[in-house]
């Protein structure tokens, strides 16, 4: 198994995304992560799609994705090539003794604190997986108290854009 | 559907063009819908009224364009918009309520998706406001049908539905055909609408590709002319694109065996010399063999289904493929495709035609005269064949009954068969002379097609004569549409391959679970029950009513239902049952273990028996049993095929 991260371009209509979830569950691929929203143009929203999947069954469900009426575009973005981040909420328990060595934690991965109580902290962490992975084992000795992860959204690098193409290409 | 053939159904770009702009009117939502329908040249909807679809009911008994022909239930509705469809080539269009009548459309529209065939459901929804609620006869159609529609629609604004209908017949019948339902809300068909023709069609992530990429072409076409064991795989794409004389053209330019699955049956007449036949699990001996031992695979418009393939691990090792389908996802989802070709197979016919006789013309012919000998050998030696029943059984053989009546209603009538035994008899023993003569559930396995397929393939074609061969399992979870055609005055002729059982899953009961034959007796005609009586139940309907249960009565009793065309006729063929559909491959193995009866295979040259590819035609052969009618030469007892008396 590897990872791919698919973008899909859908056009911005109800129901859009049961069929795509669907359409992944029917063909039993396990979607890792997913994050949806509108785009530039407001009419197309874009969806990532972050799957475990082996190279041909990915082709596979590529073609699936492409067959769907209100699927404009679909593109993989390779790690090395694009851009790919993720949002993390943390609730970390930190009492005095335990606080600044918290904030010494965050401050290393350029994390923030977004909420105080006297028991613990609330942080924020943007990073792509590996980042967010490494902050959470370090959190992990002091005791986190509830996780919440948005799903992972990611950009090609340089200047192209994928809706450009989705929208040019006949 | 693509720019070298013209569709029976328009294009609502073409329709845009034929039709005469209309200034809007001020109509209702359900008025728009019939408007609509109108202006799609629809001629005919199967459907039954409920609650949530009641408003559309009202205009539609004002359309003088569209009948509406009301079946009995709602299954019935979608296997007759198939029939309707596959036979016509047209798009078919069932209708019913929300609820349980919607539900009752998904098989025949999950069974549409499979096997690729154009038709619209509309289905009523309730309220908009209700939606969601659980209200009365509330079912999420739109959700319920994803996975099994090529695309479908939730209407809850009575302005959008000129243009769904009209993108809804697009997607149908463009493409890779396919089924698209439209759930339309009851508010939304209420209400107050203005109606203009035609609508702005806004489909912009749609687009099929119909021509072939001309590079791939060409290198398919030096694989053709470098081949030395090349054989043509047709699948039901043939039939949709409508591509019978491009196909005809281009077996006669290269030569190339043929063969046609199920879905493709009658794409290249049966009596065409290079034709083998149905490959897979039950296809015959040349067909199977001939796709085993190729070294290279053209296929066109069919999907290396897991019934033609075997185990797919050993499916045709040493060939190459060439795969052309006008769905991407079709191509190197099952086997992987050496040479990969995108597009509608008329074109990618009439493409290969041209590159083929191009690369004749610069001397590059290829040349197959050994491997054309090799496999007439096989069609030769390995004909298709049955054993007649023993003393002890009821003495008609459905094999024998399957095969007269094809070759007494002719070419030109329409089979439409259920699902099990009798179909693949029907497809094995009936010649097929030209596509669209065959109609069959290849893909889902739908028991209870045939009797509402028929009835809509003679509604689309009334001046042919249209045969369901039907189980005596199958007629009976449909069979209450012959009210609907006996009311609608639509002819059908049904003959009932009658074994008192569900005669496949007894066949592998048979050979599989140590004739423990759990629950596979329906008690219609052996031992002395006949619960339903046929004939009666048939008469009960103000059908015709007939009865045959010995050979030599077969031709006269399909001859008097030939003469009865002012109703439809059933007749109960009591056959016996044990008879068991051969060849077959077992499933999950090898098709090199194909089997021509129990525990019987082919018998090859010593040489050839064990390894495919070996070039040494053989002179062996099974006992041989002819397609001929039954005589006592074939009653071999020496041959252990079906198991008599059981």
């Amino acid at each position: 198994m590897s990872t791919h991260t698919l973008s899909v371009l859908v056009e911005n209509k109800p129901g859009v995304l049961a069929r795509i979830a669907g359409l992944f569950s029917r063909r039993g691929f396990n979607i890792h992560s997913l994050a949806v929203g509108e785009t530039e143009i407001p009419e197309i929203s874009r969806m990532t799609v972050v799957v475990d999947v082996e190279d041909l069954p990915l082709e596979q469900v590529t073609k699936q994705l492409n067959k769907l009426v209100e699927v404009l575009k679909v593109v993989e973005l390779e790690p090395g090539s694009s851009v790919q981040r993720q949002v993390m909420l943390i609730k970390v328990k930190a009492d005095p003794a335990t606080r600044s060595q918290v904030l010494e934690m965050v401050s290393m991965f350029r994390a923030k604190v977004v909420d105080v109580a006297t028991e613990s902290l609330t942080i924020e962490a943007t990073g792509n997986r590996d980042k967010l992975r490494a902050l959470l084992d370090v959190l992990e000795p002091y005791g986190i108290k509830e996780l919440v992860q948005s799903g992972m959204v990611a950009i090609g690098r340089g200047p192209r854009s994928i809706t450009d193409r989705a929208l040019t290409k006949p | 559907m693509s720019e070298s053939g013209a569709r029976v159904t328009p294009s609502p770009a073409q329709m845009a063009q034929h039709t005469r702009p209309r200034t809007p009117i001020e109509v209702t939502g359900a008025q728009s819908l019939v408007l609509s329908l109108e202006a799609m040249d629809v001629d005919t909807v199967f459907g039954i009224p409920g609650g949530a679809i009641l408003p559309a009911y009202d205009p539609l008994l004002d359309s003088v364009k569209v009948r509406h022909i009301l079946v009995r239930h709602e299954q019935g509705a979608g296997h007759a918009a198939e029939g309707y469809a596959a036979a016509s080539g047209k798009v078919g269009v069932c209708m019913a309520t929300s609820g349980p009548g919607a539900t009752n459309l998904v098989t025949a529209i999950a069974d549409a998706n499979m096997d690729s065939v154009p038709i619209v459901a509309i289905t009523g929804q309730v309220t908009s406001a209700a939606i969601g609620s659980d209200a009365f006869q509330e079912a999420d159609i739109r959700g319920i049908t994803m996975p099994v529609t090529k695309h479908n629609y939730l209407v809850t604004n009575a302005a959008d539905i000129p243009r769904v209908i009209a993108e809804a017949f697009h997607i149908a019948a463009t493409g890779r055909p396919g089924p698209v339902l439209v759930d339309i809300s009851k508010d939304a068909l209420q209400a107050k609408t203005t109606f203009s023709w035609p609508p702005r069609i806004e489909l912009p992530g749609y687009r099929p590709v119909l021509r072939p990429h001309s590079k791939q072409i060409r290198e398919a076409a030096r694989a053709i002319a470098a081949a030395e064991r090349p054989i043509l795989y047709i699948g039901g794409g043939v039939i949709r694109a409508r591509a019978s004389e491009e196909l005809r053209r281009f077996v006669e330019l290269t030569q190339i065996p043929v063969v046609t699955t199920l879905m493709a049956r009658g794409a290249l007449p049966d009596s065409h010399p290079l034709h083998l036949g149905m490959p897979g699990m039950h296809g015959s001996v040349p067909a199977v063999t001939g796709l085993q031992k190729s070294d290279l695979i053209i296929c066109i418009g069919a999907r290396f289904d897991d019934r033609v393939t075997g185990q797919l691990s050993t499916f045709a090792p040493e060939a190459a493929v060439i795969h052309a389908d006008i769905d991407p996802a079709e191509i190197s989802k099952n086997r992987k495709a050496d040479i990969p070709i995108v597009g509608d197979a008329k074109a990618v016919l009439a493409d290969l035609i041209e590159a083929v006789d191009n690369d004749m013309e610069a001397g590059h012919v290829g040349d197959y005269a050994a491997w054309r000998e090799r496999v007439a050998g096989w069609k030769e030696m390995f004909p298709l064949g049955w054993t007649e029943p023993g003393p002890d059984d009821a003495p008609l053989a459905p094999q024998y009954v399957i095969q007269r009546l094809g070759a007494i209603a002719g070419p030109e009538a329409v089979y439409v068969a259920g699902v099990g035994q009798h179909q693949m008899w029907a497809a094995q023993f009936v010649d097929y002379e030209r596509p669209n003569a065959w109609l069959n559930s290849g893909g889902l396995g739908t028991m209870g097609y045939a009797v509402p397929a028929a009835m809509g393939a003679k509604v689309a074609q009334p001046e042919r004569v249209v045969w369901a061969i039907d189980g005596d399992g199958c007629f009976q979870m449909t069979n209450q549409e012959l009210a609907t055609c006996v009311i609608n005055d639509v002819p059908i002729k049904v003959a009932v391959i009658n074994n008192s059982s569900l005669g496949m899953v007894r066949q592998w009961q048979t050979l599989f679970y140590n004739e423990r034959y759990s629950n596979t007796d329906l008690h219609t005609s052996h031992a002395g029950e006949r619960v339903p009586d046929f004939v009666k139940l048939a008469e009960a309907y103000g059908c015709a009513g007939l009865r045959c249960e010995r050979p030599e009565d077969v031709d006269a009793v399909i001859e008097a239902a030939m003469a009865i065309n002012d109703r439809p006729v059933v007749i109960d063929f009591v056959v016996h049952r044990d008879a068991m559909v051969w060849p077959m491959v077992p499933a999950g193995v090898s098709n090199d273990l194909i089997q021509v009866a129990k525990d019987t295979a082919p018998q090859w040259d010593r040489e050839e028996s064990g390894a495919p590819g070996d070039d040494r035609e053989g002179g062996g052969g099974v006992s041989r049993e002819s397609r001929g009618p039954a005589t006592a030469a074939h009653r071999d007892p020496a041959h252990p095929a079906t198991p008599a008396g059981k």
